[in-house]
């Protein structure tokens, strides 16, 4: 069966390219890396005295920070809004309201991010700009993250509690327990885990978020101070400068770009070996 | 219970409370969700609208955008998209087809591939970019062009576009390549007479799905395909995308907000369709999203 | 202790059960048998109102509780469930500890004293038979206990919240022969202490434990109760031709 033979080795050999560009991806960004890494070691991107890339200040803690609240901030958002959202379409919603609603969040995770960002600029930011400031600062950015990674947290925790079994909801209610008592101690228990790795999902999806947090935080490096000051995402830091970058400033912008990956990938392998040993046993 | 009438009615009357708190809390966090994602979209399509016409699509831009129309940037798009899905589908139907060699278990080369597919698929789209921009752009001297730009979101879309095919190919009953194997087939005959053909629309719809993807995305734009607003001549050309170009006019065109919000309109407008597109597809591979259950408790 | 009359079950408005009638005296045990497919999981399901949760399940006609309309008898499900339990085909333990288990609907119900709830855990355990068995794990998952143990286990946990009616769907037939006759028993001595409804495939088995029977059949897809009176009475001289053949294993 020689067709056969060549179909396997095609096939495969398209499958080893598809796997291997995570691993170009990787070494690119350490080749670029490579000279700030040398020149700086990683330790000066913590101590340096600011972020003045071309007086050779290359202080990174800051958008670290930034970047770590706004994420972080998105997740406290989107976690209790998206579980909820799931419990609504399993237990709360009619049944045709629960299709539409599950439609919508599934709309909800298509908008572009450079919508959510325009429309972040244009309506959200004025209202939160009552607080002070010009309303680009590190709380929009953080509310409208929270929006876009909201469906991911819905759409997982969703099918965690589709995948419990009915039993023990039916078994639950026979026992007399009201809906919320079920709602809390048999299906959030019964389905953390795929709660979980939705909201670690929705992590590392905020993680590496640019566009919206670019159009919204205000751009400006300094540690932040409140959650209404300005900030500037280590994501936003290469989308404004690595246009104009040159030699060892652009390395440096690839080592932030490293560390995002790094970050990244840790989570994203920790999820996929915790869901393997679910799945075997 | 031993408890007395009155207790219990104490118990009940909490009862009715946690309920009553807890059924609020729940409808008030879905109805706004929903809530916000109507604004969203009511007010791209109030201020938006307005300024969409046919001029509007085919017109050049004009004074950084604040005049004229986007159509430079939609040819940029669509060309940006074709290099995209000329190279990503091919090889996502191949590694598909590898990963779903052996329906029974998984194989170790597949759990790898999946593995690696996952990390890539949450790579940062920014990371992407600067990826384009030193592999596609400069050590390949592409430049910044439409080729480097839809080589990095082939890059981007390849994890999900696999990740649709090979359910599209699982979901194909096992029957059909029994009965074809047992009439004495071949496996390359089998896997494009029987299976491939019958998994078509839910192929479709993952390529559809992974176009709305690859057109949402900005970052791993501007590092590569750059964003020079004029129609491009070859695929070596700068061009930008819809995407950047909303971005641009947000952020860098004062009094650039109106067109920016006509052409977000023409984005979501391109999305919306592509996802009804996709929940028709799957409707026609009879792979339903599981949408009807839930309901009452 | 509770009658119906005339109670339908619909499914997504096709009708599975029609004009069931029946009477459970106090502290008997009714035993309904038929062949598959013939609702008597549905009417189980609609007497403690489980039909709520299930989707497209709808029902009608009359149930009553001590003489009372359950509609009127309990202002809510939950108080309504409180008062009829429910034993399933397979064992359904909460994947939690096995004190977890009796704990949760006692809490549920306004029980909160520590002391309080180890007395009634140890109580109802005993009563299931299986104190001896567990009394040592309390804390262990429930899913690591046998299917018999676990299905005692539901029982001791059905019972903890004191209901008068229990209601069991096939509770034995998922157990292997020696804990099926361990249920068995134990169900038997809870005759007089709780109105059992039980649904059974065993002939022998609804024979040997209940007092009174009821038959369902279905007709043109929709169940109906062919037959119902004392148990030893409708094994021994039924006028009905299908009911004698079903008995006597001819049928169904
Ligand atoms: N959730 C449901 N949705 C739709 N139809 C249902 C549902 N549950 C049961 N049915 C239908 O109702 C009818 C009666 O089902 P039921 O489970 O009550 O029968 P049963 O007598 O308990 O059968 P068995 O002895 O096999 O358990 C069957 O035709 C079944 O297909
Ligand atoms: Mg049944």
């Amino acid at each position: 069966m020689r067709s056969d033979q060549s179909l396997t080795i095609i096939t495969r050999a398209l499958a080893v390219i598809s796997a291997a560009i995570v691993l170009l991806i990787v070494l690119f960004l350490l080749r670029e890396s490579t000279p700030a890494l040398r020149q700086l070691g990683w330790s000066r991107f913590f101590t340096d005295a600011s972020w003045h890339p071309l007086s050779g200040q290359f202080n990174l803690t800051p958008m670290i920070v930034a970047t770590l609240v706004t994420s972080s901030g998105a997740i406290v958002i989107a976690a209790p809004l998206g579980i909820g959202s799931a419990v609504f379409v399993n237990f709360y919603a009619p049944r045709r309201l629960a299709a539409w609603h599950r439609r919508l969040i599934e709309l909800l995770a298509g908008i572009p991010s450079v919508v959510f960002g325009l429309w972040g600029l244009v309506v959200l930011a004025p209202i939160i700009a009552t607080f002070g400031g010009s309303g680009q600062n590190l709380l929009t950015a953080t509310i409208v993250l929270g929006l876009m990674v909201l469906p991911t947290v819905a759409l997982l925790s969703d099918t965690a509690i589709a995948a419990l079994p009915r039993e023990w909801i039916q078994g639950a209610a026979a026992l007399g327990m009201g809906r919320s008592a079920i709602v809390g101690w048999i299906v959030l228990p019964g389905a953390r885990r795929g709660i979980g790795g939705g909201i670690i999902l929705a992590l590392t999806r905020a993680l590496g978020e640019t566009m919206a947090v670019l159009m919204l935080a205000g751009n400006i490096v300094e540690m932040p101070s409140s959650l209404l000051s300005p900030g500037r995402t280590l994501n936003a830091n290469i989308a404004l400068e690595l246009g104009y970058a040159s030699a060892g400033h652009r390395s440096v912008l690839f080592v932030s770009g490293l560390m995002l990956m790094l970050v990244v990938s840790v989570i994203v392998l920790f999820v996929s070996r915790r869901e393997g040993t679910r799945r075997d046993g | 219970m031993d408890s007395g009438p009155a207790t219990s009615r104490a118990i009940e009357v909490r009862h009715h409370w946690r309920e009553f708190c807890v059924a609020v809390a729940v409808w008030v966090a879905a109805t706004s969700v929903i809530c916000v994602l109507i604004w969203i979209l009511a007010d791209i399509a109030i201020r938006g609208l307005a300024e969409v016409n046919f001029g509007f699509l085919i017109e050049d831009v004009q004074d950084a955008g604040r005049v004229g129309g986007i159509g430079p940037i939609i040819l940029s798009t669509g060309l940006i998209l074709l290099v995209c899905l000329v190279v990503a589908v091919p090889l996502s139907f191949g590694t598909a087809i590898a990963l779903t060699e052996r329906l029974d278990k998984e194989s170790w080369f597949a759990r790898n591939v999946r593995r690696s597919l996952d990390v890539l698929a949450g790579v940062p789209s920014i990371v992407f970019g600067l990826f384009g921009n030193a592999f596609f752009a400069i050590a390949l001297g592409l430049g910044y062009s439409i080729l480097s730009g839809g080589l990095t979101l082939a890059c981007m879309v390849l994890p999900i576009l696999i990740r649709t095919s090979e359910q599209a190919i699982r979901a194909v009953p096992a029957e059909y390549r029994y009965a074809a194997a047992a009439l004495g087939m071949k496996r390359t005959t089998i896997l494009f007479r029987v299976v491939l053909p019958v998994a078509m629309p839910a192929l479709a719809a993952g390529v559809v799905l992974s176009i709305g993807r690859a057109l949402a995305e900005t970052a791993a734009l501007i590092f590569t395909s750059g964003y020079v607003a004029r129609t491009p001549e070859s695929l070596l050309d700068s061009g930008r995308s819809l995407s950047v170009h909303i971005y641009d006019l947000a952020m860098n065109v004062p009094g650039g907000g109106s067109k920016a919000y006509a052409t977000a309109c023409v984005l979501v407008v391109l999305l919306l369709a592509i996802n009804a597109a996709t929940a028709l597809l799957l409707r026609l591979a009879g792979l339903h999203n599981r949408s009807t259950t839930g309901g009452s408790l | 202790m509770i009658t119906t009359e005339n109670l339908c079950v619909s499914y997504n408005g096709r009708t599975v059960l029609r004009d069931a009638t029946i009477e459970a005296k106090p502290g008997s045990i009714l035993g309904l048998v038929g062949p598959s497919g013939c609702g008597k999981s549905s009417f189980l399901a609609a007497l403690n109102r489980l039909t709520e949760i299930i989707p497209g399940a709808s029902v009608s006609g009359r149930i009553q509780f001590d003489g009372q309309d359950i509609d009127t008898a309990f202002p809510s499900s939950v108080e309504l469930r409180r008062h009829i339990g429910m034993i399933f085909q397979k064992p359904n333990p909460f994947a939690m500890s096995i004190r977890r288990n009796l704990e949760l609907p006692l809490r549920e119900h306004g029980i909160h004293d520590r002391q309080h709830l180890g007395q009634i855990c140890e109580s109802v355990l005993r009563d299931v038979g299986l104190w001896d068995e567990v009394s040592t794990r309390l804390d262990q998952s429930a899913l690591n206990l046998s299917g018999g143990q676990q299905q005692r286990l539901c029982i001791a946990r059905a019972i903890a919240i004191k209901p008068q009616v229990l209601l069991m769907d096939e509770p034995c037939s998922s157990l292997d022969p020696m804990s099926a006759e361990r249920v068995e028993q134990l169900i038997d001595s809870m005759r007089g202490q709780y109105t059992i409804l039980i649904v059974t495939h065993n002939l022998a088995q609804a024979r040997r434990l209940s007092d009174q029977i009821t038959i369902f059949w279905t007709e043109d897809g929709v169940g109906r109760i062919i037959e119902q009176g004392d148990t030893e009475t409708v094994f021994n001289e039924t006028s009905n031709a299908i009911v004698d053949s079903y008995l006597t294993g001819r049928k169904g």
